[in-house]
């Protein structure tokens, strides 16, 4: 493996739970609901993840465990905003302060302990291409579930009856309410895919990325997948584009720090969420697009009437 | 026989149940007696301690244009939601065809055969033509097909659309196309529009009467819902009156006079405005010119050009279909946006145009916005909170003291509160409400009041009286007069043409941004404000080659 | 069964009142749901929790001390949550007001004079308010998402006060440990009572508590906040600047956490770590909700959430629960809250049977 092969690997492996996560949000966004709390569901997934993976022995029910946890974890942001209408912004953060708190317990025991690590799948034939298939096709499952989410859910959102109806609902809740769609059901069912997305995403921390557990291990993650729905306009393949660019950018520091130049180790570290916080404002300078395509009922609770 | 009814109708309001007027011709007569298609029978909706509808018996026959009347809060779009699966009835049963049947979503009303034009469209403004149709139409059916199906049945009626274009950029005209060529697709064999024409001009109401007219041929029935007479009477073939969520009358409409209808709609006489005692303008207030303001958002319209001069003790009222400038004319008149050119907008001889809305009040001007609940006043607020709202700064004596603290006289407000309420008439159960918890009328009295109580040299307002029950429009369009007979200038910005010709001395309309000449109102025709409103800048019928461009 | 919503004709000034003892109450059950999952006796666990830390003169004084910055904080961020700005970046504007505060005592240690602290307090709260001045920026000039930036900028904070400890403010008497040099004792802020821990801190964070309770109940400029928040449409209607709202609350609530920030480490730290803060921003939030945005329920909430701090480090001493716990039971105790305000606006009903039929979605 050359050098060239070891840095689009590891680019592949920082950007992974990124897409992921921005992948589900994308989904609950576009469903006009806005979930601050992917950082608390990743966190969650990851703990899960790990833990599961020690009782069982298995990486891949600890895959399957954060999944599931994170969705879990998601219902309670549902409850509170689409069955009690609480606050969209307020309960997300809840979710945040939440899933952080009850990570630190669950994982306390699991502090230093040797993790399991997702075997990667080879794919047959595609993964002896020179060069790519080492890349692409060589990787572990929640790459290759991190890709199809992507095509699977432009799919969806463009081209699937119900994917257009969670548009619509994204779009007018009153008016898609009034065709008989139902509003907070399809918003369940999206907050809960993006729950099992960012569930996911925190399964790869722990048993792909860094094989451990360590408290606050998404370290502000789950934000910036948030912030990279918003530089993907909601479209799925700019999310792919946004996730591996910030995927670089973290690498490129970590690489920068252990070459050990001149620059202070903590401004290095800061790149990523500088980064974020540019992209957001390059973003903004056009107010046209961001206006046009932000999901017009985004963050606002809906009561239904009957 | 027109005595008798009356009579019997007298009766019938007191009982609080209906009874129908017999016609002279048999037409009515043969309808009754076949199956109706759709009857309700005692049908009720309690919304908390309000009875929206209050056993609603009703009888639409097949192939017929049956009419729902009643003013705004009477309970009309609150039976056709129940009638289309949008909200459960509380009481009572809907018979389809003689049967009785439940319709719990508009996905059953649409199977039954119920189609829905609803007056706030419930459409997606991000969405194309053809997603939109797709959207109300159940089963698999892939959107290449729909659309070719939306363009054949839309040419078909006369109606036509372009299935790709995003809604966002559509005119409202083209936006109830898309409801109605919607709710054809499915077949229904009964389309209920709700107040279709308050968004159109008289030349394109004319177009959807000639629409509904082929439905009519066709045997599907139409109900039919508003609060203009005088389109009741020219389309439809029966009407059932509603106040208060109760049936007031079932009748023919062509057999009845406006003032008979608008008896039963209102339950009494509503004051006749009187525009007599408008004198000779004076001296000039507000002189707008070439004020052209960019559009703010992609949504927005663009100014262009507007010149408008008016004068103490005159109403100009500025008609146009909604969604042609209305908002961003009054954005910029009332400085909540400001232009860039000080000499566009002079108020009283002062260069204005840079000035914001607080220098402008204190000037002696007064706004009144269209959209109350949040623009106009704050819904979560009460009626005294929400009178320092527009008046802190031109009642700073008043209502606050304390200098730079700026603490807020609660005494002072209050009474305030109280005398705008009593000489407006606002009714209230308790002393200072939510502004949120008052009906559209009263809450709108209440803010005409606030403004009015201060006296105003100018006062500008947007849609006075839209959604505000006959009560309370004649009300408030009684004060913007006699606003102006004690010498204040009034610019009244009204799609409502009837509100127009009402109180208006002079007519300017509002068309993609640019305003016609002003002219006075005696010479003024329907025909012709509707070809202005139209885009037909001349007012002849003569297209300007750029408005066609628009489209 | 399903819960339907009906909304109230007004809003119910009872449970307005009740929604966080009602909340706080679910908590303590979901606690005692917890300790007994761990094994442990939730009596026991709930005592030395809530009720052991308030025995002793002591801890009391540790209680005031904690909650201080929570307060501070927190009715910074009322403002900003009335005034629809969500600013989440209140950890990260502590940590730069504390950093700020530091330049005197840290660099220019030989100036020991009285005007020492005053000037503190002045750098702090101008540090904290200018870093805030960041997202408020962004917003009012470029629309940019406040509640991003503001986060995104806690992490750049958090880094910056590690490398500025390690590096060039680290004691250069300090056998290389990752920390400045102490406070000199005019750079200490002083106890409110000679007898007890607590200092002026907490003083600051009541005075803070009851003017912005006077300026948001009685002026025009509480007004104006609860106006833009509710509709920033009628704000400006009403003549009020929507951006220049954006800059007061964040510059406000900036300039409070950063007096929190310097307060924390002048009267309790006494010198600059690379960690100051155990989240008082985050938990801040919390409290900002839990008072129901309203400045002198916040001096209750802070009292509230300081003692779960504090609690948590006597359960794990007293019981052996790991201090985690206390993280959880803030979440809990959040969520709790913003679940019981539903009822402010709406009557809960249960629909038990006969699902509706809605067209599936």
């Amino acid at each position: 493996m050359d050098m060239t092969q070891a840095i689009i690997l590891t680019i592949i492996t920082a950007a992974t739970p990124l897409l992921l996560a921005a992948i589900g949000e994308l989904v609950v966004e576009r469903s006009g609901v806005l979930n601050l709390g992917v950082e608390g569901m990743m966190i969650m997934g990851a703990v899960a993840a790990f833990a599961i993976a020690q009782l069982t022995g298995s990486a891949g029910l600890g895959a399957i465990g954060g999944l599931v946890s994170g969705m879990l974890f998601s219902l309670l942001f549902g409850f509170l905003t689409l069955t009690l209408v609480a606050n969209q912004v307020a309960t997300g953060l809840a979710l945040t302060i939440l899933g952080l708190g009850l990570s630190g317990m669950i994982g306390e025991s699991f502090i230093g302990l040797p993790g399991l690590k997702l075997a990667a799948i080879e794919i047959p034939l595609l993964s002896d291409i020179p060069f790519i298939g080492r890349v692409l096709f060589s990787q572990d499952p929640i790459f290759y579930t991190s890709i199809i989410a992507v095509f699977g859910v432009s799919w969806f959102l463009f081209k699937s009856r119900a994917g257009l109806r969670l548009r619509a609902i994204g779009d007018n809740h009153s008016s898609a309410h009034a065709l008989g769609i139902n509003v907070v059901r399809t918003r369940y069912l999206a907050v809960m895919f993006g729950g099992a997305c960012a569930g996911l995403a925190g399964a790869h921390l722990s048993i792909v990325y860094t094989p451990q557990w360590v408290e606050n291990m998404t370290a502000g993650r789950g934000w910036i997948a948030l912030a990279l729905v918003v530089f993907a306009s909601w479209r799925p393949g700019r999310a792919l584009i946004g996730a591996y660019l910030f995927g670089a950018v973290s690498i490129g520091q970590l690489f920068a720090q252990s070459r050990g130049i001149g620059i202070p180790s903590q401004l290095l570290s800061a790149l990523p969420y500088l980064a974020t916080i540019a992209v957001l404002v390059i973003i903004s300078l056009n107010r046209r697009m961001t206006l046009i395509n932000t999901p017009a009922s985004l963050g606002k609770s809906f009561v239904p009437e009957r | 026989m027109k005595l008798v009814s009356c009579a019997l109708r007298k009766n019938a309001s007191k009982l609080g149940e209906s009874e129908r007027c017999l016609s002279p011709g048999g037409d009515v007569e043969n309808q009754q007696s076949e199956i109706p298609l759709l009857e309700t029978r005692g049908l009720t909706k309690i919304f908390g301690s309000l009875r929206a509808c209050d056993a609603i018996d009703l009888a639409i026959a097949p192939g017929e244009v049956h009419a729902l009347l009643g003013e705004n809060g009477a309970g009309k779009s609150t039976l056709v939601k129940m009638l289309f699966g949008v909200l459960d009835p509380s009481g009572g049963e809907i018979l389809w065809k003689g049967k009785p049947v439940k319709i719990g979503s508009p996905g059953e009303a649409r199977a039954t055969g119920i189609g829905m034009v609803f007056q706030h469209f419930s459409l997606f403004e991000a969405l194309t033509v053809a997603e939109n149709i797709a959207l109300a139409l159940d089963g698999k059916v892939p959107i290449e097909k729909i659309s070719d199906e939306a363009r054949r049945l839309s040419l078909d009626y006369g109606l036509p659309l372009d299935p790709s274009a995003h809604v966002a950029d559509l005119s409202v005209g083209e936006r109830q196309r898309i409801e109605i060529v919607r709710a054809l697709l499915q077949n229904p064999e009964l389309i209920i529009l709700d107040e279709p024409t308050s968004v159109l001009t008289p030349q394109e109401a004319d177009k959807l009467f000639e629409t509904l007219a082929k439905l009519k041929a066709e045997g599907r029935s139409v109900l039919y819902i508003s609060h203009r007479l005088e389109e009741v009477q020219r389309i439809c073939d029966r009407a059932t009156v509603l106040r208060h969520g109760k049936v007031t009358g079932a009748c023919d409409p062509r057999q009845e006079t406006p003032s008979s209808l608008a008896r039963m709609m209102v339950g009494g006489e509503v004051a006749t405005v009187s525009g007599a005692g408008l004198g000779e303008p004076g001296e000039v207030l507000v002189e707008v010119q070439k004020l052209s303001a960019p559009a703010r958002s992609p949504f927005a319209v663009t100014l262009k050009d507007v010149d408008l001069t008016v004068r103490a003790g005159e109403v100009i009222a500025i008609a146009g279909v909604a969604g042609n400038g209305q908002s961003e004319l009054f954005d910029v008149l009332s400085g909540e946006v400001t232009v860039s050119d000080a000499d566009s907008i002079r108020i009283a001889g002062v260069a204005a145009g840079r000035l914001g809305i607080t220098a402008r009040r204190l000037m002696g001007c007064s706004f009144v916005p269209e959209e109350r609940h949040g623009h106009a006043a704050v819904p979560n607020m009460n009626l005294s909170s929400n009178l320092v709202l527009s008046r802190y700064a031109s009642d700073r004596k008043t209502f606050l003291s304390g200098g730079w603290l700026g603490l807020i006289n609660a005494g002072p407000v209050a009474t305030a509160t109280k005398r705008i309420s009593s000489a407006m008439d606002v009714r209230k159960s308790l002393v200072d409400p939510m502004a949120g918890s008052l009906s559209g009328g009263n809450l709108q009295k209440f803010i005409v009041g606030r403004e009015l109580d201060r006296q105003p040299r100018v006062l500008v307002v947007n849609q006075p009286t839209w959604g505000v029950d006959a009560g309370a429009a004649s009300r408030i369009r009684q004060a913007l007069i006699d606003l102006a007979k004690s010498g204040s200038a009034v610019i009244v910005i009204s799609q409502d043409l009837d509100e127009v010709f009402e109180i208006a001395s002079r007519v300017a309309v509002l068309n993609e941004g640019r305003l016609s000449r002003p002219e006075p109102v005696a010479t003024m025709t329907r025909e012709r404000i509707g070809l202005l409103m139209g885009g037909f800048h001349d007012g002849a019928g003569h297209p300007q080659p750029e408005a066609l461009h628009a489209h | 069964m399903r819960i339907e919503l009906q909304k109230r004709d007004g809003v119910s000034t009872l449970f307005a009142v009740l929604s966080p003892f009602v909340a706080l109450g679910l908590t303590l059950i979901a606690g005692v749901i917890l300790f007994v999952a761990l094994g442990k006796d939730p009596v026991a666990a709930l005592y030395s929790f809530f009720i052991e830390p308030l025995t002793e003169i002591w801890s009391l004084h540790e209680l005031a001390i904690k909650a201080a910055p929570l307060i501070l904080i927190a009715v910074g961020l009322s403002v900003c949550f009335r005034s629809n700005n969500w600013n989440i970046g209140a950890e990260g504007q502590f940590i730069i007001g504390a950093m700020a505060g530091s330049i005197l005592p840290v660099v220019f240690h030989g100036w020991q004079s009285p005007l020492v602290l005053p000037l503190m307090i002045v750098f702090a709260m101008i540090g904290g308010a200018a870093y805030a001045a960041i997202p408020a920026f962004l917003k009012a000039r470029l629309n940019t998402n406040e509640i991003l930036t503001s986060l995104m900028l806690v992490y750049v904070a958090q880094l910056f006060l590690d490398w500025t400890v390690r590096g060039p403010w680290r004691n250069p008497e300090g056998f290389n440990f990752p920390e400045t040099r102490n406070f000199h004792d005019y750079a200490v802020l002083p106890r409110i009572i000679e007898t007890g821990k607590t200092h002026w801190g907490f003083g600051f964070a009541l005075i803070a508590a009851i003017v912005l309770w006077f300026v948001m109940r009685r002026t025009l400029k509480g007004f104006e906040i609860t106006v833009l928040g509710q509709s920033a449409r009628a704000g400006r209607f009403a003549g009020f600047s929507d951006k220049k709202m954006v800059y007061f609350a964040f510059l406000l609530s900036g300039a409070l956490a950063g007096l929190a920030g310097m307060a924390e480490v002048s009267g309790s730290i006494e010198q600059l770590r690379p960690v100051i803060s155990p989240g008082y921003g985050f938990t801040a939030i919390i409290v900002a909700f839990l008072g129901r945005l309203n400045p002198l329920g916040i001096v209750a909430a802070g009292l509230v959430l300081a003692l779960t701090y504090l609690g948590g480090e006597a359960a794990q001493i007293s019981i052996g629960i790991t201090d985690k716990v206390t993280r959880l039971f803030q979440g809990l105790l959040l969520f709790f809250v913003l679940g019981c305000d539903t009822l402010i606006h709406y009557r809960i009903r249960l629909v038990f049977g006969a699902a509706q039929k809605g067209s599936a979605a």
